[in-house]
């Protein structure tokens, strides 16, 4: 019982994992990206096509991931570049995300593909309690395992990932010291929101294999919330990351077991619980010193220097 | 030779006034290729949205059917613009004003049509503007993040009514129908010309004409206008800037929420499953084109009325999702933000060397 929950809260959360981790990328480099739900439609439909196309999964994951990031470098270029109004320019992403997919889509509803299958790691697998639900996965869950480590790494261990933060808390500073403001951001967004569309990607490739308009169902938002939960931290994102795959998991469990309660009340659980944990995680922010990048959502223009 | 940009001294007022066209303009040129990318002839498409919604009466009298929510959510949305507080939630405020307005008609046993009437619109604006007035709160006093807020009880919303209409508040004579019982004559608002369009779309009217009042001419407006534009100078000059969040969010998702009172009271009689096609997100980008003006929201409400109308019946005609009228609005807002930034820069070729 505990193994099947652990394996679902797995599956469940690994979407929202990949895109908290591109936004987490976004945000460190200073740039808020709200585009996320918009880009893990984009991540989706573009999985699933160009799996259904080539017949490799590997090629899918690979167009969510540009298609992403093509998109991403729209909200990259206009507030980086034209230093327009983040939350606009990202609510706008998830607008285009949302319309697109839906256009482009309409050909893809009702196919089918091949998703990932599960592939135990020998040894680990036979682990108490935890062996099947986290080492006999599909690859893409491997990989995010891989990816919370390389993004911690990347961040605190080499010079690109501390250019990178230092542009999202001081851009002035980085100029500087030379590091290519404009450039690092454009990059961070751009490659962040790769990641995000490898989420998607995960939707239309391992939890569901088909397309379905709509697919992400909020989830972009589960993760931007889950950003200031994660203190812009990749081990903390995947904590909250698997907290909402939790909820998630037992909800959908209640209403397999039968349970009276309606199930449009325990749809709305996994969304409640984002708002509770962002209003904690922000009150605790405020107590102890905030981990939010100091120059996070301000365009930087080097003329207005100081 | 090499292209750079520079500051323009003083910003030009020409573009401020037709950056909101222009960018129209081209998010119609550049999703005409989608179009064409998707197999439809973008020509017969324009042509059929402009013919559909203002071509005969009764596709302006359905044009004017959508522009009403949308003045209503969007003059809610602009209102908390005018403070920089983001209210992404008017969809789910529309939902509880229509929930709110509903339990009045369905439980309150009222029989006078006046009285009823105001019964709904008071639940309505109430039922939104508590609903807003939750972020509001944890705005205020925690900074929470209003824009996470409000849109995530958006998702929650829209499935509490799904769970009134198929649960208990379901139509026992409605053939197992997602929707609740027809609303009783008393309930229902004046419809005109043999149409759909019914007096809510005079409310909205008014309602913009008294918000622009109350921004424009009075204390209050004043005082949410300089937080707006700047918090420190509002807490030196004395005001209360956690009470005016609280009140703003509040006032936003009550606007919000009348439009959901004149969807079940003017449109549908009843309270069922998707009663908004999205009107609340359409606002945003409403609010964001009209600039802050009252005037600029009705305007554009009724360009949206406009796409809107037009995208029921290209979903009819080519099979095209509805939700293609997003990618569409996300265009013109990419282009509106574009072209703000020439608003107050300007491209300039310099003749060789490293000059920027």
């Amino acid at each position: 019982m505990l193994e099947i929950l652990l394996d679902a809260t797995v599956r469940s959360s690994t979407p929202i994992l990949f895109a908290t981790l591109g936004a987490i990328i976004n945000e460190r480099a200073g740039i808020i990206n709200l585009g996320i739900e918009g880009l893990m439609l984009i991540g989706a439909l573009a999985g699933f096509a160009g799996t259904q196309a080539s017949g490799s999964l590997l090629v899918g994951v690979l167009a969510a991931f540009f298609a992403a990031m093509l998109a991403g470098s729209v909200h990259a270029f206009i507030t980086v570049q034209l230093r327009g109004n983040q939350i606009v320019s990202g609510l706008a992403l998830t607008m285009f995300g949302v319309g697109i997919t839906a256009l482009f889509g309409r050909s893809m509803v009702g196919l089918t593909i091949a998703g990932f299958e599960r592939i135990a790691i020998p040894g680990l697998n036979r682990l108490p309690v935890i062996g099947k639900p986290f080492f006999n996965q599909d690859m893409l869950i491997y990989f995010s395992f891989l990816l919370v480590v390389a993004i911690a790494f990347f961040f605190y261990r080499t010079r690109w990932g501390l250019a990178l933060r230092t542009v999202g808390e001081n851009p002035a500073a980085a100029d500087t010291c030379g590091v290519p403001v404009l450039l690092t951001r454009f990059l961070a967004v751009t490659i962040g929101s790769g990641i995000v569309g490898i989420g998607g990607a995960y939707l239309s490739l391992a939890t569901t294999p088909m397309w379905i308009e709509n697919m992400s169902a909020g989830r972009g938002w589960i993760a931007v919330a889950l950003v200031i939960f994660a203190s812009w931290s990749s081990y903390r994102a995947l904590a909250g990351a698997y907290l909402f795959g939790g909820i998630t998991a037992m909800q959908l469990r209640f209403q397999a077991m039968g349970t009276t309660v309606s199930a449009h009340i325990l749809q709305m659980l996994p969304y409640f619980f984002t708002i509770l944990v962002l209003v904690i995680s922000t009150i605790r922010l405020q107590k102890g010193a905030s981990q939010q990048p100091e120059s996070l959502g301000q365009p930087y223009d080097r003329e207005d220097r100081k | 030779m090499k292209l750079v940009t520079e500051k323009r001294e003083l910003s030009s007022r020409l573009l401020r006034f037709s950056a909101p066209i222009v960018s129209i303009l081209v998010a119609l040129f550049v999703a005409g290729f989608l179009l064409l990318a998707a197999g439809v002839n973008p020509f017969q498409a324009y042509l059929e949205i402009v013919q559909e919604s203002l071509g005969s009466l009764y596709g302006l009298s359905e044009t004017l059917v959508k522009t009403t929510p949308l003045i209503f959510t969007s003059l809610g949305v602009s209102l908390a613009f005018r403070m920089q507080i983001w209210n992404i939630g008017a969809e789910g405020q529309l939902y509880l004003g229509a929930c709110g307005a509903t339990a009045v008609a369905l439980f309150s046993g009222l029989e006078h049509p006046v009285m009823m009437i105001t019964a709904m619109f008071f639940a309505a604006f109430l039922c939104g503007g508590l609903w807003a007035g939750v972020a509001g709160l944890l705005r205020a006093r925690w900074q929470v993040n209003e824009v996470i807020v409000t849109l995530l009880m958006n998702y929650i919303a829209i499935l509490g009514v799904d769970y009134l209409v198929y649960g208990p508040w379901k139509d026992p004579k409605g053939f197992n129908f997602p929707l609740t019982a027809q609303f009783s004559d008393a309930a229902r608002l004046t419809e005109y010309f043999d149409t759909r369009l019914h007096s809510g779309f005079f409310l909205a009217l008014f309602c913009a004409l008294l918000l622009y009042l109350f921004m424009e001419r009075t204390v209050w407006g004043y005082e949410i206008k300089v937080i707006g534009s700047n918090p420190k100078a509002a807490r030196y000059a004395g005001m209360n800037t956690g009470m005016a969040i609280f009140f703003v969010l509040f006032l936003s998702g009550a606007i919000a929420g009348i439009a959901g009172f004149g969807e079940v009271a003017g449109l549908q009689h009843r309270l069922q499953h998707g009663i908004s096609p999205g009107y609340g997100y359409t606002a945003i980008i409403i609010a964001w084109l009209a600039r802050r003006s009252a005037l600029g929201v009705v305007i554009v409400s009724f360009l949206m009325g406009v796409l809107l109308v037009g995208g029921d019946s290209l979903q009819l005609t080519w099979q095209l999702p509805v939700a293609f009228v997003y990618a569409f609005q996300g265009l013109i807002l990419f282009f509106l933000l574009a072209s703000d930034f020439f608003i107050n820069n300007r491209l300039k070729l310099v003749r060789g060397g490293r000059h920027a």
